[in-house]
């Protein structure tokens, strides 16, 4: 095996932790943004529910969640693709997904905080119902304010679907380990190589947020 | 949890508190559904069955439960000891005022808190070889990381002793290495401790990394016994709560400590 076919392993390594990645962002996204809006409603029940999950899943380490998502799920026979290789990748997604939006709802929950009090009391004013306030008024700036703490759960995460390798995933850090039993003389290369792409990877996810951030932010 | 939600909403008038009456119902039918879902789906999958959960009461089981608690919690002792040590350390190098150490000490901080620490626990698995094993390539791996996160920590905290400090010390004649060790460090230590001790849960959450690299942690324990008994998830479960509930004792030390040191501020 010569370094051509070691960096078509790596390629599709670094597909397979993009891709992770990609699905656990939208799913955390989303997760998040409903737990956040949930712990500033109205309705005490709501409340209550995503704060214990909030707490719960923040103490829990992602490797006993994935765990449960990769070996416990099929024992509950929840599955989600007959293709083995798939499912366990979308097992080890929604364990990223479910970890990492306590951490998004967190930030969001700060962010919602830290807007002037008046923002919310004008949507009231002009008749705005709760729901309003919160997707039209409240959210949106929220999100503009917490870019910078998001960029650091965000980056958190793309380092966590490394976590993915040890549940039957393809990616990176699978692809290092068949790297090097394959090729056992060159270990330190392919060590520093993976490091390399994680933190160029990590490096642009900065640059993006960095970019956002310019774009964006709200200064306060 | 009261300033912003206090003005999303009004105080409730009677309609208000109708729907408001109305929606909790919904809301706590559907959490009901979704919990006796996933209750039916333990049962439907038999794991509720009491030969599933009796193994729990064999004081085998309970030791070597025990026994994986104790590895979880000596490998994140340790690997604090270390980190707290590698903070201080790197902390300095930073804060050094001559470039040629700053900023390789910057290149390798950044470095290590820019990759994944199992890609560092893997790495130091592999280059140590058998000699290291798998407790000091977890702890080695923990130790890089949460070294390299408490030393911004601690240099954000020395950054923001008010700098009358150091030059009423420089003032009455300390050398630098005395401006700081008995000056700066144990100021920032005091104001930095909720955040240090908050990564440290963080450090401690990471430790269950050392059952992917075969350290007899427990998760490894969980899913020995699980194995063997044919109870993975009765056993999971038990094995989450003995992890969250020490993580949420960590985590309110943390809490405990930042009340009290705002209170002392005040």
């Amino acid at each position: 095996m010569d370094i051509f076919d070691l960096s078509g392993l790596f390629l599709s390594g670094a597909w397979g932790t993009l891709r992770l990645f990609l699905l656990a962002l939208v799913g955390s996204l989303a997760l998040g943004t409903l737990l956040a809006a949930m712990r500033v409603s109205p309705t005490p029940v709501l409340r209550g529910a995503a704060a214990t999950y909030v707490t719960v899943v923040r103490n829990t380490p992602l490797t006993l969640v994935m765990f449960f998502c990769a070996f416990g799920l099929p024992i509950l026979d929840i599955q989600f693709a007959s293709d083995r290789g798939l499912n366990s990748f979308f097992y080890a997604s929604l364990a990223l997904s479910a970890y990492t939006a306590c951490f998004v709802a967190e930030t969001l929950r700060s962010g919602i905080a830290a807007i002037p009090v008046g923002q919310a009391e004008a949507a009231r004013a002009i008749g705005l119902s709760f729901r309003q306030t919160l997707s039209l008024i409240v959210l949106p700036q929220a999100f503009r304010t917490v870019i910078p703490p998001l960029g650091s759960v965000v980056i958190a995460m793309l380092k966590n679907t490394s976590i993915a390798s040890a549940f039957n995933n393809r990616e990176l850090i699978s692809a290092m380990r068949s790297g090097i039993e394959i090729r056992g003389d060159m270990v330190i290369t392919i060590l520093i190589a993976t490091a390399l792409i994680y933190l160029v990877l990590a490096l642009g996810l900065g640059r993006i947020f960095d970019l956002l951030e310019r774009k964006l932010v709200i200064l306060r | 949890m009261s300033a912003p939600t206090q003005v999303l909403f009004d105080a409730p008038g009677p309609k208000a508190r109708r729907n408001n009456v109305l929606i909790s119902i919904a809301s706590a039918l559907l959490l009901a559904a979704l919990v006796a879902y996933i209750v039916w789906k333990f049962y439907d999958a038999g794991q509720l069955e009491a030969d599933k959960w009796t193994p729990f009461t064999y004081t085998i089981i309970q030791n070597v439960l025990l026994r994986g608690l104790l590895a979880t919690l000596q490998v994140a002792a340790v690997a604090t000891v270390l980190a707290l040590i590698v903070g201080v350390v790197f902390a300095l190098l930073r804060l050094s005022s001559r470039r040629y150490i700053s900023i390789p000490a910057t290149i390798v901080l950044e470095f290590f808190r820019g990759i994944p620490v199992l890609l560092l626990i893997f790495a130091v698995f592999y280059i140590g070889g058998r000699g290291v094993g798998p407790f000091w390539a977890v702890v080695i791996g923990l130790t890089l990381y949460n070294g390299m996160v408490i030393a911004e920590i601690i240099r954000a905290g020395v950054l923001s002793v008010p700098k009358g400090q150091k030059e009423a010390a420089m003032a009455i004649g300390l050398r630098p290495g005395q401006v700081m060790s008995i000056v700066l460090m144990p100021q920032a230590l005091r104001v930095m401790m909720p955040t240090i001790v908050a990564q440290l849960v963080v450090l401690l959450k990471d430790s269950a990394l050392g059952y992917l690299v075969t350290y007899r942690d427990l998760l490894a324990e969980v899913n020995n016994i699980g194995r063997d008994y044919q109870n993975l998830l009765p056993t999971f479960i038990i094995g989450a709560a003995i992890y969250i509930l020490v993580n949420m004792l960590v985590a309110g030390f943390a809490r405990y400590l930042e009340r009290r040191l705002q209170r002392t501020r005040a």
